[in-house]
Parts: structure tokens; sequence; C-alpha cells
């Protein structure tokens, strides 16, 4: 046990237990399902907004790319476009490749000890985080957009398609959607890396465990409400509509596994500016990834460059000529 | 990167993550279905489980039903209030459709404004329909 994990895991716990008593005790459903919510879009956007301006207003007086291929050289060396590009072009193909397929991570390798005599440290090619990071942030992805039928009326054809994709192995009744079943899946997944790969779980604070955790109990309350302990899917869609048109209404009926739910969905959104989660912005603002690798080519002047005073050797030679002749130096120009 | 490409793309953000909102402003938002009572189901008054119970249980026990049928040839359903019902969708005066007489007033008001679209209706018919 570990007090890394085990103070964000109360810290859910407890975000849970205040939404679902907050409603079931005390009849708070107005704060957690309207304006808890509405506070915590706001934060959201505001906190994004401020971070990513911050991030853009600051320098980047050199090209830092890292980079993973030949640098474009002499006409019959073959350049790595992708990995090493010099033209913005291939600097986009390597964002898309970033953004959408997570190539860095990709590469990912890990050290360790050979299990044999030799006992030699070797580097081998972890894929695994890659997987797991993929089936994770897709199946949130589709998880996400799929919601957006409790915000639209009537909900657009594009939404439906997704659903029928979604549920195409038509299991049970409500069927099932495979995009839950993944992300709950592939969250613990990551979750059992940090706790119990040694080398991942010392480097692991806090800020890992909390998102982590919170949206497992965002995933298991979803799946817990769509599949086993229901509720009435009109009264939620009511609330949604209501919030979306900003006239909000508390349905009656609706229990407070729902609120907790939405609760822990909000503390999610107000957290996320302030968190590691902003890698989200952040991905598209790498500097080692977004710069084209063309410093040979191009001379990049440092923006705030100021006039430096320079004293070059003709001019010194100019200034001390006579005494350098006298103590017999010898000069470039004489007289 | 271009400060002016940054600020374009958080501006595309920010109109994204405000979707549920403007979308609604944008198009004509559709009002939740009442829903509605006809027929028989009007006058008789008893169904297979309480009105909260059914409205977010009614899919797990029509699932219970079909395997209880498929697999078991049980195809009466005593509930708790005592009253039995025909396993079935569609067949008989003692069904869903039986009682709830427009499956479009009943079955598909709600689920075209929640979009749920069960899977029920690929093997079923409306026997209104076939007439």
């Amino acid at each position: 046990m570990n007090q890394k994990y085990l103070i964000p895991l109360t810290t859910v716990f407890l975000l849970f237990l205040v939404a679902y008593t907050g409603v079931e005790g005390a009849g708070l459903q107005w704060f957690f399902g309207i304006v808890f919510p509405y506070l915590a879009v706001f934060a959201f956007l505001a906190g994004f907004v401020i971070k990513v301006m911050g991030w853009a207003s600051s320098a980047v007086p050199f090209r830092i790319p890292t980079t993973c291929g030949q640098q474009k050289s002499l006409p019959w060396i073959k350049q790595n476009c992708i990995d090493n590009p010099d033209t913005s072009t291939g600097v986009f193909i390597r964002m898309v490749l970033e953004i959408f397929l997570f190539r860095s991570l990709f590469r990912n390798t890990k050290a360790a000890f050979n299990r044999n005599v030799s006992n030699k440290l070797a580097y081998s090619w972890e894929i695994f985080l890659w997987l797991g990071a993929l089936a994770f942030h897709y199946s949130f992805l589709v998880v996400l957009l799929r919601h957006f039928r409790f915000f639209t009326s009537p909900v657009p054809s594009c939404l439906k398609w997704l659903e029928y994709f979604d549920g195409i192995v038509q299991l049970g009744l409500p069927g099932l959607f495979v995009s839950g079943v993944v992300l709950l899946a592939a969250t613990l997944f990551l979750l059992a890396r940090r706790i119990f790969d040694t080398k991942v779980t010392y480097i692991s604070q806090a800020a890992d465990y909390f998102p982590l955790f919170l949206i497992i109990g965002i995933a298991a309350t979803g799946i817990a409400m769509r599949y086993f302990t229901k509720v009435d899917i009109m009264g939620i869609k009511t609330l949604t509509m209501g919030l979306a048109t900003f006239s909000p209404v508390i349905p009656e009926g609706v229990g407070g596994l729902f609120y907790a739910h939405v609760f822990m969905v909000s503390v999610l959104f107000a957290y996320f500016p302030a968190s590691k989660l902003m890698h989200m912005g952040g991905i598209f603002l790498s500097p080692t990834r977004n710069m084209a690798n063309n410093t040979r080519a191009k001379r990049h002047v440092n923006p705030w460059n100021y006039d430096v005073k320079t004293h070059t050797y003709a001019e010194y030679e100019d200034h001390f000529r006579d005494k350098m002749i006298e103590a017999g130096l010898p000069v470039d120009k004489k007289e | 990167m271009n400060k002016n490409l940054i600020i374009a793309g958080l501006a595309v953000f920010v109109i994204a993550v405000l979707s549920p909102f403007w979308f609604n402003l944008v198009t004509v938002t559709q009002a939740a279905p009442k829903p509605e009572l006809l027929g028989k189901a009007k006058t008789e008054k008893k169904c297979v489980l309480d009105k909260y119970d059914m409205r977010a249980n009614h899919m797990s026990l029509l699932d219970e039903w079909r395997v209880s049928v498929v697999r078991d040839a049980d195809r009466m359903y005593t509930a708790a209030n005592g009253h039995s019902f025909n396993m079935s969708l569609s067949t008989g005066e003692n069904s869903c459709l039986g009682c709830h007489e427009d499956k479009e007033k009943f079955c598909d008001s709600c689920h075209t404004y929640a979009s749920v679209s069960p899977y029920c209706w690929e093997c079923h018919t409306n026997p209104k329909e076939i007439q």
C-alpha cells in the first residue's frame, strides 16, 4: 500500500459519496445536476484557454526537434521525410501520426537485466503501453461522442451510426456497447501497470493516479447504470436537454448514482486544465514535434536579440596599431 | 508555432466543446414525448411492473422473457400484482402490443427521443403493419 494511490482512491470514493449522499439524503439534485456541471464547463473552458494562451505567448527561440531519422543532407543521402522533416508538409504528417496514432509512444522501450548468467542490461521494445493508450483514448472518445445523444434532439444520424457500430455485437438488452467495456478494461490495465511495474510505481505521483481512478469511477458508474441498476433514460434526457437549452429541470425518480456519475464527470472537467490531462492541448504545441528541422538550410534569428556592441579584430587593430607596431607585433594593415 | 494558428485552433476547440449549447440553438429541438396510454391499456390499469420499474427495466424483462420462451418454453409470466401475462411482444390480446395497441406512440416515441434502436423488430413485427 502506497499513499500515492491511497489518497487519490479515497478522494474519488469521497467524491462519489458526497454526490450520492447529497442527492439521496439532502436532496441537493439542483446542485449536483445543474449548478456544478455549469461551473465545471466554465472552469474547463476558462482554464483551457488560459493555459494554452500562456503556452502560446512563451517564446520558442530555437528549433529543437528530436529526430528519429536522417536529416536532409547531400542529394545522395536519403532523407527520412516524416521523422526528420524539413518542410511543413512533413511536419504536418508527423503531427497527424503523433496525434492520432501516438507514434512516439510506439517507439517505447524498456530497460531490464537479462535473466541469464550474463546479467547484461538490455533494451527491448515495449508495445503494451501504446496498445493500452490507444484502446483507452479511442474508447473514451467514442463514449464521449455517444453521450451527445443526451444533448441533441432529434439525434443526428452520424451518432446513430456510431451507436450502431459500437453495439454491433448485439449482446443482451440493453445492447452491449463495446467502447464502454474497452474503456474500463484499458483504464484498469493502465492502473495495473502503475501499481505492479515497480519502475513505473516509483515515478507515479498522486496526480497520475487521481485521473485514472476518476475515469474508472465514471466508467464503472456509467456501466452500472446502463446494464445493472437501470435508470429512467427519459428522465435523464429531460435533465440534460434542460442543461443544453439553459432551462434546467430536475426529473423525478432519478437516483443518486446518476448524480454521482455527473458529479465525477464535472470534477474531471474542472480538474482537467490544472492537470497532466492538458496534454490534450499540449500535444499540438510540442516544440520537438511541430517544427521542421531546417536549421542548416535557414537562418533562424532569435527574435529578441538586441544590438550587441561588437568590437571586431579590424577595429581592434585600428585602435592599437601604433602600439602593436611599436611592440613588434604583426599587423594586417600597416598605416 | 504561429500564434495566430494556435488561437484559431483554440477557437475551434471552444466551439466544439460548446456544441451541445449552440446545436440546440441552430436546430429545432424536439420536445420530450409525453407517454400516452391508449385503447385497452388506458382502461386496464395493470402492467407487469410498476411505472418507474417498467420505464427503467422493461428491456431486461424482455430479455428474460426471450430466454424463458426460447430455452424453457415457458410462456406465462405472473407479475407481482398477481396478474398473468403472455410473454410475447406481439402475439395475442395478453401480450405487450395486445394491450398497448399503438407501437409508434408507445414504443417508438421514447426510443426515438433517446436514440435507442432495439433489435426486437429485426425478428418481430408489429401486427398492425401486416394488415
